[in-house]
């Protein structure tokens, strides 16, 4: 996540790599006004111009769908590709594999994860591939005009009245489960929170799944949508307030015990989660689970980081694969050499 | 109790007949999970090294132990190495199929069996062998649990004997078999290899004409499944990322190539690997992944069957559209649906010629050999990263999992094609670039590489409709430019596919058209037709898709042309029909073979006979 370039005399319109915001921009959104995947693309926009990544080194990969149409709406100066249905995520791990020094970026929805890419996103969760993996999640099929989808709660109900009555999938719970390192919660409308989680992610090494509540203003900001601005504001209950101290700041703030727990991310940057109403453990994986369940029992939607594991062993590890990218190796590491023919042909003989 | 039961018509055939040497078939009729396989495969080997031109087919069931299988080996003087349709020397070790076995064969056939089965009884017209093979392992194999696997090495030793192959080769072929690693095993099965060679000296006498000889037309040769062919051949092109999801016949493809990445593929100086195999969660993620890595720039490739094919086909359509690089290779098998997974049949040409929704067209190569195969893997890799589209590698069950006779792999030094790629220099010179505009009257555009360290580099890749900008785009008129630029592309495809076989008989008005694995029947068929009925055929081999000018002056040349193939709907001649001239497809016949076997020339030789009224 880093950047070996040297760091140009700061202008105040300029990052650390010497570019102005307008490089982290992207095309003109399509989407609705008050769509809350606007406000999510604005903050990917700050996140990477703050850190000083630069653009060139992202992938932005997605499926279908008004949030997988996001992607050409941040970073302009990125590589994007949106593909099929569902499948983001094995785009993105293609992508990985062939350039682990990318830094992948799935920004994808409730229907691509939850439904018709399920099976392949538990994949990509049981991989831990490096990847910062978005889910503009709102309830509902947006394109195909405001169908459920598969994480609407039971008794939220569409325009037309109808309620849901199906349980929800909730994706952090499978991320937990089943083995993505980092995972995370937020709400569209609160920019501090999603930056900060945002950054966490983007530092960090393996995959962080963070599931946005980005509601849909034309079919489920309703009363009786659980997925609503009105309804997040009331329900949205904070695990803690996150910072993010990157690498190269060198901020120390005073803080009593007990007050913050700070997490060291690969890059060496720092996540500090400053306690609310409770003390909260991220790297216990049993405590974020009941936590979430207890959450439901009070109706309340827990956000923040809800589990990091920051050491863990990521697909790249587990391949063992060379530094360079594979994609552009040389011949002479890829092809082996006549003497390697005649040896497997007189074996063959 | 008398050895061989003599009716006097089989003395009269033993008498009549003179020798049959260097040119029948060997079938062993075995139970699935035996371990026959290793018996099979020494039983063959043993006859490559005597110099016989030679092949092994394995026939088994979708079951992992207790259905039948049977193996076949052909020995052939003449070198051919397709299927023969008789079986001459019958070794039936299967209580549950011998009376079948028994029935199916011609008179005068040999049957080597297992005592207590008691063939001898069903018919008197054949020479019969039998061993008890039971009786016979107990001394050589103590361990009781191993018996089941060591009896099938008697089998070995008897034939040996009966055939005249030489014992010596059969050791070397035992313990090549069994390899550096495993001599004690190989000490205990030869063990019954000669105690079956003894058991059939002291105690049956030979009646059948049938004998192996010392010839030299395998000097210099190798065995190998076409499987392990096409997993060298992508190595040897520079493979750096490989997904699979398991499915028969293709599973041992990837399986083979892990173990080659592993011993040359490893960067000396690191320990590390430079490449990545995935067994991805299903076909749907295996291309996925691939798509994503040919996108990032890696040389990547998926193996699968037809049922990975149907569902692969979302994605395919997506890189045909979005113009991504993809290697992916079927392996096929009998369809449609689950079909008969271990029987080869040439049917997902169309599916593959077209896969997804909308306007598509793929490129397919056609391997009929492991030399092809081999092969292959660099042209295809060339190919897909040059026209930036996925290309198929259309192998099948008979060659994938097969043991064939081939020569030794040329080995390839021409530079790899890695296609129009722009990297930081060029787009600093020319300022920028537009993905999707044809670049030089080919149809391909420039692309460049995610991570590429240059401010106008990047573009944006989608399934959607788009400009040449790569920008997203609804018009007509972009659509249109985008699709027929498509089409152009393909005609460029066109110009660079591996062009076909074709061999004019400069007499003949008949021709023969085949492809793939229906090359040895097509080859030894021209060869019946001509000997047997003086019928003159000029031939030709497609080795890909699209169609090239050969085909079209081929068809041009002859009166009438036979399309050979194995599937029931004649899928290559109805590609020819959708894209040649009417006046040229007239003139097409079709040959089909479709019951999972692989063809033989006999059934080839017949059809063509029947349709020219010979």
């Amino acid at each position: 996540m880093s950047t070996t370039a040297a760091p140009p005399p700061k202008a105040p319109n300029l990052n650390r790599i010497g570019l102005e915001l307008s490089s982290y921009k992207g095309g003109k959104s399509t989407l609705c006004a008050g769509c809350g995947h606007n406000a999510i693309s604005q903050r990917i926009i700050e996140c990477f111009f703050e850190m000083g990544i630069p653009p060139w080194q992202v992938a932005k990969l997605s499926g279908i769908g008004c949030s997988s149409k996001s992607p050409a709406y941040f970073l302009g100066q990125s590589h994007g590709f949106n593909g099929v249905h569902g499948r983001a995520s094995t785009t993105a791990t293609g992508a990985v594999l062939a350039n682990r020094h990318l830094i992948a970026m799935v920004v994808t929805g409730d229907g691509d994860t939850a439904s018709i890419g399920l099976g392949n996103f538990m994949h990509m969760l049981r991989r831990n591939v490096p990847c910062v993996y978005v889910i503009e999640n709102n309830g509902v099929y947006g394109l195909t005009k405001g169908q459920f989808s598969a994480t609407a709660d039971i008794g939220s109900t569409l325009k037309t009245g109808e309620a849901n009555e199906l349980p929800p999938i909730d994706c952090c719970l499978l991320g937990i489960e089943m083995g993505a390192s980092l995972v995370a919660r937020s709400f569209s409308g609160d920019k501090n929170q999603v930056g900060a989680v945002l950054k966490a992610a983007i530092a960090h090494r393996g995959l962080s799944v963070i599931d946005i509540i980005s509601p849909c203003t034309t079919f489920n900001d309703h009363d009786g949508s659980t997925k609503s601005y009105a309804y997040m504001k009331d329900h949205d209950v904070p695990l803690h307030a996150v910072d993010f101290v990157p690498y190269f700041e060198d901020i120390e703030i005073e803080m009593e015990e007990g007050e913050v727990r700070e997490v060291v991310l690969h890059d060496g940057s720092r996540l500090r989660l400053r306690k609310l109403d409770r003390d909260y453990d991220p790297t216990d994986k049993l405590e974020a689970v009941r936590a979430i369940h207890a959450s439901y029992a009070r109706g309340e939607v827990l956000t923040g980081i809800l589990y990091i594991e920051s050491a863990k062993k990521t697909l790249i590890d587990h391949l063992n694969l060379v530094d360079e990218p594979l994609a552009t190796l040389p011949e002479s590491k890829t092809r082996p050499g006549r003497a390697a023919l005649d040896e497997i042909m007189e074996e063959l003989r | 109790m008398p050895i061989i039961e003599v009716s006097p018509r089989s003395e009269t055939i033993a008498r009549e007949r003179p020798q049959v040497v260097n040119d029948f078939s060997i079938q062993v009729a075995t139970v699935n999970g035996s371990g026959s396989q290793t018996a099979n495969l020494v039983l063959m080997r043993s006859i490559f090294q005597m110099g016989v031109p030679v092949s092994g087919k394995n026939l088994f069931p979708s079951n992992i132990q207790g259905l039948p299988t049977w193996f076949t080996i052909r020995a052939s003087k003449d070198g051919f190495i397709g299927r023969k349709k008789e079986i001459d020397f019958l070794v039936a070790m299967n209580p549950e199929t011998a009376r079948e076995d028994v029935e199916s064969l011609e008179a005068g056939a040999a049957v080597l069996y297992d005592e207590p089965l008691a063939l001898d009884r069903l018919r008197s017209d054949l020479h019969y062998y039998p061993v008890p093979f039971d009786k016979l392992v107990a001394p050589v194999c103590p361990q009781p649990k191993l018996r089941k696997l060591v009896r099938n090495m008697i089998y070995d030793g008897a034939v040996a004997h009966l055939l005249g192959i030489d014992l010596e080769e059969m050791g070397k072929a035992l313990f090549k078999q069994f390899g550096p690693r495993k001599v004690k095993a190989a000490e205990l099965n030869w063990g019954a290899v000669l105690a079956g060679a003894d058991y059939a000296e002291k105690n049956l006498t030979k009646t059948d004409p049938y004998r192996i000889e010392r010839m030299d037309r395998t000097q210099g040769k190798i065995i190998i499944d076409g499987n392990t062919a096409t997993a060298l051949g992508a190595i040897f092109a520079g493979v750096t990322v490989v997904t699979w999801y398991p499915i028969t016949p293709s599973s041992s493809l990837v399986e083979s190539m892990m173990g080659y990445l592993k011993r040359f593929r490893t960067d000396p100086e690191t320990g590390k690997a430079t490449y990545a195999v995935i067994q991805a969660e299903d076909e749907l993620a295996a291309v996925g992944i691939v798509m994503g890595a040919g996108w990032a720039g890696a040389r990547a490739m998926t193996a699968t069957a037809g049922p990975g094919i149907s569902l692969m086909s979302e994605f395919v359509g997506l890189g045909y559209y979005a113009e991504i690089p993809a290697v992916i290779v079927d392996v096929q098998r009998v369809g449609p649906s689950t079909g008969l997974p271990t029987r080869t049949q040439q049917a997902d040409l169309l599916s593959c010629a077209v896969l997804s929704h909308g306007d598509t067209r793929h490129p397919m190569l056609i391997p009929a050999s492991p030399e092809e195969c081999f092969t292959m893997m660099e042209d295809a890799f060339n190919l897909a990263e040059e026209f930036q589209t996925p290309v198929f590698v259309m192998s099948d069950l008979d060659l994938g999992m097969n043991s064939w006779m081939a020569d030794p792999f040329p080995y390839s030094d021409r530079p790899l094609k890695r296609g129009k790629v722009l990297g930081v220099e060029e787009l600093e010179r020319l300022g920028g670039f537009a993905r999707y505009r044809d670049a030089d009257g080919t149809g391909v555009g420039y692309r460049t590489l995610p991570g590429t360290p240059h401010p106008a580099a990047a573009y944006f890749t989608r399934g959607s409709g788009h400009n040449e900008l790569a920008q997203y785009s609804e018009r007509p008129a972009d659509y249109i430019r985008n699709m027929d630029r498509l089409a152009r592309k393909f005609e460029s495809i066109r110009r660079a596919v591996p062009r076909p076989e074709v061999v004019i008989d400069p007499a003949a008005s008949v021709g023969l058209v085949c492809y793939g694995t229906s090359k040895y029947a097509a080859e030894e068929s021209r060869h019946q037709l001509a000997a047997e009925y003086g019928l003159r055929t000029s031939y030709l081999r497609l080795r890909a898709y699209p169609f090239t000018g050969e085909l079209t002056d081929f068809l041009e040349r002859h009166a009438r042309v036979y399309v050979i193939e194995q599937n029931r709907d004649a899928q290559m001649l109805a590609l020819m029909r959708m894209e040649l001239a009417p006046e040229l497809t007239a003139k097409l016949r079709s040959v089909r073979y479709y019951g999972g076997l692989p063809i033989d020339a006999r059934s080839v030789t017949d059809e063509i006979v029947l349709q020219e009224g010979l």
